[in-house]
């Protein structure tokens, strides 16, 4: 028995307690009696009790399950004749669990196979206990609510119940993901810096991730310096794309806001939010075929013989590019939350629109837009695909736009795409990588989100 | 002194009249400014997306050539009786189609003819003797697509060599239907994006069946029942944080907790569903929470007046009146879940997969994932369907979107 089945089961005898508990209370309705609740919340709060504990019960034993079978193919005769090398025994172990799932014929190795039916015994003892259990719980659980089913039953309580559980639970996941975030991040950063100090890391200024397989293989330095990654980020993300994405995006908001009649605006705004709904692995795309051999012509055309063709130029405009309704939307709402008193005030004293939006509008709005800017940024270096596809994987340290840097999110990808084993330094530091990335974002997240409220407090 | 300020300040002055001017001109200059701004970004996007249907369009057509193939005189050993049978598609692969195509390639156009046709003019090649195994005992003149290199060759950007075979032959365009029901093929020729499709419907699946009923309710208990204390201000702050989050992070999460710790199968459509669904939950709570805040407080009023609990008023009244917001926030969200590459390269959905997933734990590769992978191919055939693959994504995506601004406009409700 899988505990698929199980969980079949499990719905089949909710439903049927459900029906039989709706059956009975009409039953009693229909004698003449007046029931506190309706026969169908009687039905649900059956259901609920024969199905959630049940359903908990597989959830949390499925991956104790997958543990216990481990255990058990490991402990019998020829499970204890495997190589004790991790990555050798694991590979023949999900090479026995695909041929006992019937998933493959046979494996490369040929321990595979004698071990496969063991497995097939194991899991199938460990899912009958555990769904076996699941299944009386199911029916236990029907049964006693099944008992509470009476005239005075209070089942609409007892189902808001649940339902709170439920809302609160769902609540929760945001919680519970912050804390996986934080916690995955921090614990796989933790075994990187047992393999390499923090300071190499947060200080170092090369770049070069290749391990030594052997101790006198050339080129392959391996070390973790990650000052030109976060320079390489801070300069295609901070630097070139909000050179773009500023003064397009204020402009287009004040345009947008203050300018355009109101049918124009409603055609334009959405227009432009489409540039901020196009995938970016489309720009990524894009930059790398379109812009980056456009730049790399224009900076030979100007004299610079190092230009690349994969420039932290065409990354940084094309990355300024998506960002602008980002820029352009924040400015717009701080713009908006501007009392109008303040801009009677300027226009009454004879200034033009465009001197009231520079002298009084934008310094009023300043906090808002800084806070928006920030966000962007934070967006900015975040972004992954068009660093991955149009920039480069030299760890330059240059401020010459036309020559190529790496960013952190393009050595992430960069460490973990490809085979390899987990342990590695080279995995762990792309988690490490991660952490910084996800701790700056933070950051600057906190920052703009603190900014931009204590400014709405202040009009409002 | 006080004369002079006079002058300065007479609204007839000339100096007055040539500051009022130049302030005027400084108002049209910005304004021109903003016009700029505006007109340039969407410059940038018409720019950006008639390159990509100017490149796409050509991988939606392929270029075939009229070649009479002699099959009596032929070497090829092929019983008509077995191509009615179940197995003809496996007969006809088997059977050397590729060295007949070369033959009679040869024998027409030349030496080096065998180039203009590959894998795909073989397996079309194969369907129409299928089709018609009468063929086999006759000389026949057949259309068939030609090799990749050709094809980049008529379209006028290949080797030159190709070029001029290519010119020697009577070819014609046809509309290149496989392209949307063919997977991933290590020959550009006879790519196509239904099996990445089918991966992003599969993952969006998932994702969408997690998110929608989680944020749902998440963003019903903040706006209605959650009380003013230390733990709804974390959970707000982290969902607050979590919009905000780099994508790849979550990409790095999935990795740690569902592949390396739960052991779930790699590449998958459960576990890209299950990380995009952690990423876009944030986007349909604060879409949800701005949707059910718009319902006026007179609707939960009267309920409860009326005697309803509290719960019978949230999911009977308030939730249905928000449902529209809810569901515009839903598809956009889904619409950014769609375009997503980065979270899906890190839980491993790059390898080649070259038929379509038949489930959610099967590995799968996604729309926006197989566009990365073409681009980084060096086959020229590969420029033009990548931008074809791009443009049945944007199609997706302006679909949905779409979808998303006809529920708004159509249900929106100003109370």
């Amino acid at each position: 028995m899988t505990l698929s089945l199980a969980l079949v089961a499990i719905l089949v005898i909710a439903v049927a307690a459900g029906l039989f508990a709706r059956n009975r209370a009409a039953g009693l309705r229909g004698a003449g009696a007046r029931l506190n609740s309706l026969p169908n919340y009687h039905a649900l709060y059956v259901a609920l009790w024969a199905a959630l504990p049940a359903l908990l019960i597989v959830a949390l034993w499925s991956p104790v399950q997958s543990g216990l079978v481990d255990q058990a193919v490991l402990a019998s005769p020829v499970g204890q004749k495997l190589p004790d090398f991790d990555l050798a025994r694991d590979t023949i172990l999900t090479e026995a669990k695909e041929i006992a799932a019937g998933e493959r014929e046979g494996g490369f190795n040929p321990e595979s196979s004698e071990l496969a039916p063991i497995y097939a015994t194991a899991s199938a003892r460990y899912a009958s206990i555990g769904g076996g259990v699941a299944i009386v719980i199911a029916m236990l659980g029907a049964f006693l609510a099944m008992r509470r089913i009476k005239v005075d039953f209070r089942a609409r309580s007892g189902v808001e119940r649940w339902a709170m559980g439920l809302l609160i639970g769902a609540s929760l996941i945001a919680i519970l993901t912050t804390l996986g975030i934080v916690l995955s991040l921090l614990f796989e950063s933790l075994r990187f810096f047992e393999l390499v100090s923090p300071t190499e890391f947060l200080f170092g200024t090369t770049w070069s991730p290749q391990m030594a397989l052997r101790a006198d293989q050339a080129g392959s330095s391996g070390s973790f310096g990650s000052v030109p990654l976060f320079w390489g980020t801070a300069f295609i993300g901070a630097i070139i794309a909000m050179i773009v994405a500023i003064p397009l995006g204020l402009m287009c908001a004040i345009f947008l806001t203050q300018y355009a009649p109101h049918r124009l605006r409603a055609w334009l705004k959405p227009i432009l939010e489409i540039l901020a709904g196009v995938p970016t692995v489309v720009y990524g795309y894009f930059a790398a075929l379109t812009v980056a051999p456009i730049v790399r012509d224009f900076g030979i055309a100007i004299g610079i013989s190092s230009a690349s063709s994969e420039s932290a130029l065409a990354a940084g405009l094309v990355m300024g590019i998506m960002i602008i309704p980002f820029v352009s939307s924040m400015a717009d709402d701080s713009i908006a939350a501007v009392p109008q008193a303040m801009r009677d005030g300027s226009l009454a004293l004879g200034a033009t629109k465009s001197e009231t939006i520079k002298k009084v509008l934008l310094p009023a709005a300043l906090p808002g837009v800084v806070g928006g800017v920030l966000l962007a940024v934070s967006r900015a270096i975040g972004e992954t695909m068009i660093v991955v596809m149009a920039a480069g994987l030299a760890a330059n340290m240059t401020i010459n736009p036309f020559e190529s840097v790496t960013t952190v999110t393009t050595q992430i990808v960069q460490l973990l795409t490809g085979d390899q084993e987990f342990d590695s330094a080279k995995t762990l530091a792309a988690f490490a990588l991660g952490l910084a990335l996800f701790i700056i974002t933070l950051i600057l997240n906190l920052i703009a989100l603190r900014v931009v409220r204590k400014y709405r407090e202040a009009y409002e | 002194m006080s004369s002079a300020v006079a002058t300065m300040n007479r609204w007839t002055g000339e100096e007055m009249q040539k500051r009022v001017a130049k302030r005027y001109a400084a108002e049209r200059r910005f304004r021109f400014f903003g016009l700029a701004a505006v007109g340039l970004s969407i410059a940038f996007l018409a720019f950006l997306l008639v390159s990509m249907a100017w490149q796409g369009l050509g991988g939606f057509s392929r270029t075939e050539t009229k070649l009479t193939i002699d099959f009596p005189r032929s070497d090829l050993i092929l019983d008509p009786a077995a191509l009615k049978g179940p197995q003809a598609q496996e007969v006809v692969a088997t059977a050397g189609l590729e060295g007949v195509l070369e033959q009679a390639a040869v024998a027409q156009f030349g030496e080096g003819a065998g180039e203009l046709f590959g894998g795909g003019s073989a397996r079309s090649l194969g369907d129409q003797l299928i089709a018609d195994p009468g063929l086999l005992s006759r000389k026949v003149e057949l259309w068939l697509p030609v090799s990749s290199k050709a094809d980049v060759a008529a379209k006028g950007d290949g080797d030159p060599a190709i070029e001029k075979l290519v010119a020697k032959a009577e070819t014609k365009r046809v509309f290149n239907g496989e392209f949307l029901t063919a997977s991933d093929a290590t020959d550009p020729s006879v790519v196509g994006v239904w099996g990445a499709l089918k991966g992003s419907f599969l993952t969006i699946l998932v994702t969408m069946g997690l998110a929608f009923p989680i944020g749902v309710l998440a963003a019903l208990y903040l706006e209605e029942f959650a009380p003013r204390n230390r733990w709804t201000d974390m959970i707000e702050v982290s969902i607050n944080n979590l919009a905000a989050v780099p994508s790849i992070i979550f990409g790095l999460l999935g990795l740690a907790v569902f592949l390396n710790f739960m052991h779930l199968p790699r590449s998958a459509p459960l576990v890209g569903g299950l990380t995009l669904a952690l990423m876009t939950m944030p986007v349909i709570v604060i879409a949800g929470r701005n949707a059910i805040k718009s319902v006026p407080p007179s609707i939960r009023d009267a309920a409860l007046g009326v005697g309803a609990s509290k719960m019978q008023v949230v999911f009977h009244h308030v939730l249905p009146l928000a449902l529209p917001g809810i569901l515009t926030g839903t598809i956009i969200g889904m619409a950014r879940a769609l375009g997503e590459t980065a979270p899906l390269l890190m839980i491993g959905m790059r390898a080649f997969i070259a038929s379509p997933p038949a489930g959610i734990t099967e590995p799968a590769s996604v729309l926006p994932v197989q566009i990365f992978l073409w681009s980084d191919e060096v086959d020229r055939g590969f420029v033009e369907k990548t931008s074809a693959a791009i443009i049945v994504l944007l199609v997706f995506m302006l679909m949905m979107n779409g979808l998303a601004i006809y529920l708004r406009n159509k249900f929106e409700r100003r109370w």
